[in-house]
């Protein structure tokens, strides 16, 4: 892992719908290239969790193996994504007084307030994934982002913790570990899709990601270059799909194909009316569907979940920092005309989120199901970096004190 | 309503709100509508508040038989067979506005009305509103003390439950209002179910029984039934309620501490934010003025920008003891909107005029009332259409007409999530496909 030669970072999802490794390099000069994918089908998962292990390890393999295929390398390790219903995310103030006799604010002044914010009281069963460090105070005054150097009396940090319940999050864990893969570090979906997604300058200025994924719906709030605010809504497009089944009476496979060969998000009027001809594998047409029902069912849904969303941005106060608007992902971003539905509920301009921030194969960037592993990947190789700057600031220690000794 | 206390003090004779019982106190009478107001009415009668007239109204026969109030009322027609509305407040409105002219003579010479109800089902949220603006037009001021259902119970009680909320603010003089869900927070996890209903009849009592100590004791300090109702008006939206009690020495300190952690107060913070608080303090003879300013004090450093009205009274079976009942109002820029009078293109000020230089002329006993609240064009449309239809079947018959209902019978199977942990957000199954949640028909 500290071998500065094995830049190769890979990022897995198992999501519900599909299973997905996505192979990133990073170069000396610290560029990241995305140069594989593999993906299957995921049968083992609802909502999120794995519900069936040996069927998630099958297709985790099968991805696992696509994806060093297509790289040329051997995967040891991943950064893996995790989500589900169960995870939290909450905003939590450390605060620590400054000492020393000059009042400036050292760095284990900072240190000690970051542990301090990290400190959280949580029930036994709960496992903190992120803790996300947002603006520093000094005695008060807001928006420092290193207060290194600074005088004050008093340093506060808040911080952002996500946090699940560690049995839930251990058994994506052992499943991969089964396959003898080691996990590097498990990453909110959600936060992963965000990183991909956003620019700095739309962090900046306050976006919304939604990654509508097949069971479950994450939302990451940034506003001021920050994470504000995180959640999930253990609805996805697997729930579109069974409220058709139910709706139609056709069954699920049929609802699932139905739903991306004819479903869109509004319910317009040129679909009044319409029907479609469900035929049999010999061609035989078996029976008719009402194009309107499909659309209409599909439609309350989606703006069921939109609408949700909204409840959770507006009581965590979060629409004060959007500017920027919502950015969607996941597979949910292909149903047609989603936009226009999300921009209908939240009232701000939503597009369709694109992957820019990253070089590689162009099929894999351009798909908005995929922008949780690659921010894996993109998430791995920050984490790398940040070991890198780390074990550089102890050498450059080292060789300053040893300059010294040899000066002496 | 809007001009009442003007009147009050120059034509006083013939303002309702002022019309004293024989013994100088006010009369009030207490009315609990519906199951839950019938289980509040209970809970009074259990704590024997004395001058003060229950009664009990129910489209239920048996529910009202079991209530222990001894003047009791059925609301009914043919059609009910002696079911009650079966959660159909179209039914209970109905059926109360059939009744009206029985209703009416109901609050003859009372000049203060508490309507105890629990929203959300057929019988109360259908009969308050009606009753209150029967109580309202026969002169008396109309309060309002309801409960608002459990998240739990679903959407559709919900949106009940808040349809009637708008129409009772707009017919009642004051409406306090204990959303049940606050209750679940003051329980713990072993609680029963009858102890939480319990606990939250308790809650609505202790303030039904708090404003009568208000109103009906004779105070040494004294707050008028006109202050009251102008602490009320157009604020009652966002009014909150908390009754404390203690005893012993240290009682002024205690009851503070009892008061600030009332639920339906929130910790102090409605304080804070409320534009105008009523405090009525209770106690012995043995009430000592410092007594007073120490609550005082307390209450005043939490709402500075508030106008606090206090009063106190002593009784005698109060030694030793001390109660404190405060309300908290707020003015809320919508409520003002639905206040305002339509109609005629007169103001309320203009009316008052021409009643005055009318010159001595017989005053009608009723007060001002509002004509309702105006509405959005699509509500209005959809009531429109809702007349429609109901004039449709009075020409066939005279009797209210009846909606026929489906049934939930069809059992919603959840499909691939059958097994799988519900996503349950605030009571509601989200497996459940959106439009059968919704009640949209595909057709």
């Amino acid at each position: 892992m500290f071998d500065p030669s094995s830049s190769i970072i890979v990022g897995l999802e198992i999501g519900t719908s599909k299973v997905c490794a996505v192979v990133g390099e990073l170069s000396a000069d610290n560029a990241l290239n995305i140069v594989g994918l593999g993906q299957s089908r995921s049968r083992g998962v609802r909502k999120g969790e794995i519900t069936d292990p040996s069927m998630a390890e099958e297709d985790i393999r099968q991805a696992i193996v696509e994806a060093e295929q297509m790289a040329d390398v051997e995967i040891r390790s991943v950064y893996l994504g995790v989500t589900g219903g169960h995870l939290c995310g909450f905003n939590n103030r450390g605060v620590h007084p400054v000492v020393s006799a000059d009042r400036e604010i050292c760095e284990d002044d900072v240190q000690d307030v970051i542990k301090n914010a990290k400190a959280i009281n949580l029930p036994a069963q709960n496992h903190v994934i992120h803790a996300i460090r947002q603006h520093f105070l000094v005695d008060g005054q807001d928006g420092i982002t290193n207060p290194v150097g600074m005088l004050g009396a008093r340093v506060e940090v808040d911080v952002h913790v996500v946090h699940g319940n560690l049995n839930r999050l251990q058994n994506a864990i052992r499943t991969v570990k089964g396959l003898q893969l080691e996990v590097d570090d498990i990453v909110f979906n959600g936060l992963a899709a965000s990183l991909a997604l956003l620019s700095n300058e739309q962090k900046e200025l306050g976006s919304v990601v939604i990654d509508i994924g097949g069971g479950a719906t994450e939302f990451v709030v940034y506003g001021n270059g920050i994470i504000k605010h995180t959640g999930v809504l253990a609805v996805g497009g697997d729930h579109i799909s069974n409220d058709l089944a139910y709706g139609l009476k056709v069954p699920l496979s049929r609802a699932e194909q139905l739903k991306i060969e004819h479903g869109s998000a509004m319910v317009d009027d040129s679909a009044k009316g319409q029907t479609i001809a469900i035929t049999n594998e010999l061609g035989m047409p078996l029976r008719t569907i009402n194009l309107e029902h499909l659309r209409r069912i599909m439609s309350l849904r989606l703006e069921e979940v939109f609408q949700l969303i909204c409840h959770n941005l507006s009581q965590a106060g979060a629409f004060e920092y959007l500017r920027s608007g919502v950015f969607l992902c996941g597979g949910g971003a292909r149903i047609p005309e989603i936009t226009r539905l999300a921009e209908q509920v939240l009232g701000m301009p939503v597009t369709a989120g694109k992957t820019n921030s990253i070089s590689g194969l162009k099929s894999a960037l351009d798909q908005p199901e995929f922008a949780a592993a690659i921010g894996l990947v993109k998430f791995g190789s920050l984490q790398q970096r940040k070991r890198a700057a780390r074990s550089l600031f102890g050498q450059g220690i080292r060789s300053t004190i040893g300059n010294l000794f040899k000066r002496a | 309503m809007n001009e009442s206390t003007n009147t009050e003090s120059s034509v006083p004779a013939t303002s309702p709100a002022a019309t004293p019982a024989a013994n100088g106190k006010p009369i009030i009478k207490i009315v609990g509508v519906g199951n839950a107001g019938l289980a509040v009415l209970d809970c009074i009668v259990a704590r024997g508040i004395d001058s003060v007239e229950l009664l009990a109204i129910n489209s239920d026969a048996a529910s009202l038989a079991a209530c222990s109030v001894p003047s009791k009322m059925l609301l009914e027609n043919k059609l009910m067979r002696g079911l009650g509305t079966g959660g159909d407040p179209e039914r209970g409105r109905q059926l109360a506005d059939a009744e009206l002219p029985k209703l009416k003579p109901l609050f003859e010479g009372v000049s203060g009305v508490f309507i105890v109800v629990g929203l959300g089902g057929g019988a109360g949220s259908g009969i308050c509103p009606v009753l209150a603006r029967a109580a309202k037009e026969a002169g008396a001021l109309t309060l309002a003390f309801i409960t608002t259902p459990f998240d739990c119970e679903g959407s559709r009680r919900r949106e009940i439950a808040s349809e009637a909320l708008d129409d009772l603010k707009a017919a009642a003089d004051g409406v306090i209002c204990l959303p049940n869900q606050k209750v679940l927070k003051l329980i713990d996890e072993n609680t029963s179910l009858i102890d939480t209903f319990k606990s939250s009849n308790d809650l609505l009592a202790d303030g039904v029984q708090g404003v009568w100590r208000l109103l009906a004791h004779r105070g040494l300090i004294e707050i008028h039934f006109s202050d009251f109702c102008k602490l009320l008006r157009d604020r009652h939206t966002e009014s909150a309620l908390g009754v404390a009690e203690a005893s012993g020495l240290d009682r002024s300190q205690e009851v503070i501490q009892k008061l600030f952690a009332h639920p339906l107060l929130e910790g102090g913070e409605i304080l804070g934010e409320s534009d105008a608080i009523l405090v009525s303090l209770l106690g012995g003879p043995d009430l000592s003025m410092a007594q007073i300013n120490r609550v005082m004090e307390q209450i005043q450093n939490r709402c500075e920008k508030a106008q606090v009205m206090m009063g106190a009274a002593v009784d005698e079976s109060f030694r030793d003891r001390l109660s404190v009942t405060l309300i908290a109002a707020r003015k809320n820029g919508k409520s003002e909107s639905v206040y305002e009078v339509r109609g005629n293109g007169e103001s309320a000020e203009e009316l008052d005029d021409q009643l005055m230089t009318r010159g001595g002329g017989a005053r009608p006993p009723s007060r001002f009332i509002p004509p309702p609240p105006s509405l959005p064009a699509d509500k209005m449309q959809k009531m429109l259409a809702k007349q429609g239809r109901g004039g449709g079947a009075k020409t066939g018959k005279a009797l209210p007409k009846m909606r026929q209902a489906q049934l939930p019978l069809e059992i919603v199977s959840k499909g691939r999530f059958d097994k799988s942990e519900p996503t349950i957000h605030q009571g509601e199954d989200l497996d459940v496909p959106t439009y059968i949640r919704r009640g949209i028909s595909l057709n």
